[in-house]
């Protein structure tokens, strides 16, 4: 196999992997910001806090792997359930200024907070032994865990979409986010709707916190540092959609690790050229509604 | 004109302009808290020169965001480019701190006017994703060109000369503080000058209802990309004067974290008026100053919150409360 053809399978496969991640992260940014239209930029937090609470699980008190994500999945949801009980419900509708201003105040505290109890090193992430290795294909071995990654990612995308276009519960979504007057005409609790939501999204966050945490380290500073990241996959992609963001993160995923692979002395800029490039195109993003 | 107009409803508008734009004696009052704080706190003065510089900078946030209404978290963009190019001319030999100043000023207002002209066709979320992401491409930049600006370690080795050839940068920052607030005085005068003008009143217009400003025909676009080339202009002077007072340049003049705790002091003190900087900048910096030391990780947790709280029950800022405060003992009596 020529070189050329290695880097280009190397590059498809790790930025596959990384495409998952960044999707499982923004893709309930992107569900608050169509449904609520919430600027949250806080939403790393939620990924931070799954991969904390995982890795906590599995170094301190040894709990096995897929039950640690699930707990990881399911205490972020319930706590996301009282931060929007008690906060980001107070300022639906409000100006962006207030709700740029209240989701820095969130990552000031996070990371402040993580940093306290977790101090300010990384946390190890060591994947169970069943998902150590390589997988060989005959003509090329891929890394098990990341390999994984791609199938867990894949899976929850279909049955999102699946969810979101045949239960009831999608039904209603789509409605709220075409036309949230309308849909409280017909009868549809938004307020509940927007909390479930809110929850599925930070849940999800959580995951891909949690399953990501070997691409995307998990430390004190994970908001912040990610977070332009997770603002462009759902700018990209167009508010409200949940099928753009996963077509703007596979994109921002191969191309990234192709930049940092072939050019790796440019690090992000041609990433932020793109996507310059792309809102100047297309300002709404690539499956917004203009 | 004035006679003719005199007989109708409309100079009661015209009188009430022009009674804000002339200047109140209380309007001088930080100038003398500032003049004061010189002979006062004489050993302070590095940290007086910090607040000068950041009021300078969050005064920049002020005029896009408070007047024109465009919320950026990009404004360090400008901020690192001007302290970049005041920092770079110094190290290679040209320390003339005004003119480094003014270069500081130029480059600043190209890369707004540039950046402006593409992102300000975008609203909302893209729009402010995108002054982020100027200002990373430029982090970015600074970092990898590391055979240029110093990387990581920060541009050294610069060598400013003495103010108007007179006036040496001592170690006591007697310099870099006096210097700084002549110039801030200057940059105030000039913003306040602006804010007035029918320029600033047709920005107000903007942020109010852009709709209607379409509709009666003013060019929306071009009068917020000029407000973002001055607001950048004085962006970039506040990164020179960084770069020159402080002799160094590193990485985090063009960081997210300059442009959000600039936010967060401007949002303290009242946004949308010219003197929210005046207040804010300098309770945050100073209560940073006394209670960050010891323990930086408390701050950003006990800043977090407040900003929370602000923004949730004292939205228009400390000016804001006071001003309701005194409009409830107005009406008492």
């Amino acid at each position: 196999m020529n070189a050329a053809l290695s880097a280009a399978i190397s590059i498809g496969f790790h930025g596959l992997a990384y495409a998952m991640v960044l999707y499982l992260i923004s893709v309930g940014l992107s569900v608050t910001m169509g449904l609520m239209g919430f600027a949250n930029l806080a939403h790393g937090v939620f990924a931070a806090a799954g991969g904390f609470v995982m890795t906590r699980l599995m170094n301190a008190y040894h709990v096995p792997f897929p039950l640690a994500v699930a707990a990881a999945f399911v205490t972020v949801a319930a706590g996301s359930v009282v931060l929007e009980r008690l906060l980001y419900r107070r300022l639906y509708g409000a100006d962006e200024l207030s709700q740029v201003l209240m989701s820095i105040g969130l990552i000031f505290m996070s990371v402040a907070a993580a940093q306290y109890i977790w101090g300010p090193q990384p946390q190890p992430m060591a994947p169970p032994a069943y998902l150590n290795g390589q997988i060989d294909l005959g003509a090329r071995s891929f890394p098990a865990y990341r390999s994984f990654l791609i199938i867990a990612g894949a899976v929850v995308v279909t049955l999102l979409w699946l969810g979101l276009e045949r239960t009831r519960f999608g039904a209603r979504i789509r409605a709220a986010v075409d036309n949230r007057r309308m849909a409280q005409s017909v009868g549809i609790n938004t307020s509940r709707l927007f909390t479930w939501t809110f929850a599925l999204g930070s849940g999800l966050a959580a995951l891909g916190g949690a399953l990501g945490a070997d691409i995307l380290a998990i430390d004190p500073g994970y908001a912040q540092e990610h977070l332009i990241y997770f603002l462009i996959v759902v700018a990209v992609g167009g508010l409200g959609s949940i099928r753009g963001p996963f077509f703007a993160a596979l994109l921002l995923g191969i191309a990234d690790t192709g930049f940092k692979y072939l050019l790796p002395e440019f690090g992000a800029f041609f990433i932020y050229a793109l996507t310059l490039a792309l809102l100047l195109w297309r300002p709404q993003g690539l499956f917004g509604r203009a | 004109m004035r006679a003719t107009a005199g007989r109708e409803a409309a100079p009661i508008a015209v009188e009430a302009l022009a009674r804000g734009h002339r200047l109140k004696a209380w309007e001088f009052a930080p100038w003398l808290v500032a003049a004061l704080a010189y002979f006062v706190f004489p050993s302070y003065l590095a940290l007086g020169s910090q607040i000068l510089i950041a009021i300078l900078f969050t005064l920049s946030i002020d005029l896009i965001l408070g007047y024109a209404g465009i919320v950026t978290l990009g404004q360090s963009a400008f901020f690192g480019a001007g302290a970049y190019t005041a920092g770079l001319l110094a190290a290679h030999g040209w320390g003339e701190p005004l003119t480094g100043l003014a270069a500081a000023a130029l480059v600043a207002a190209v890369l707004g006017l540039l950046s402006g002209a593409v992102i300000l066709r975008t609203k909302g979320l893209s729009l402010l994703m995108l002054t982020l992401v100027i200002a990373a491409m430029l982090q970015e930049a600074a970092n990898k060109a590391g055979s240029i600006t110093g990387g990581a370690d920060g541009l050294q080795g610069m060598a400013v000369w003495p103010v108007l050839g007179l006036f040496p940068f001592d170690l006591y920052d007697r310099t870099a503080y006096l210097y700084s607030l002549a110039v801030l005085f200057l940059a105030w005068l000039a913003a306040r000058r602006l804010v007035h003008s029918p320029f600033g009143r047709s920005l107000t217009g903007i942020r109010e209802n852009e709709a209607r400003m379409h509709a009666i025909g003013s060019p929306v676009f071009r009068r917020r990309l000029i407000i973002y080339t001055i607001a950048a202009a004085l962006a970039g002077i506040a990164g020179g004067l960084l770069a020159e007072t402080t002799q160094y340049v590193a990485l985090d003049v063009l960081g997210f974290e300059r442009s959000g705790s600039a936010l967060i002091m401007l949002i303290i003190g009242g946004v949308g008026r010219l003197y929210g900087p005046f207040i804010g900048v300098p309770l945050y910096m100073i209560a940073q100053d006394r209670f960050a030391q010891a323990n930086p990780v408390y701050w950003d947790f006990w800043i977090g919150l407040l900003i929370i709280i602000v923004v949730i029950f004292a939205r228009r800022g400390l000016l804001g409360l006071a001003e309701q405060l005194l409009q409830k003992a107005r009406r008492k009596p």
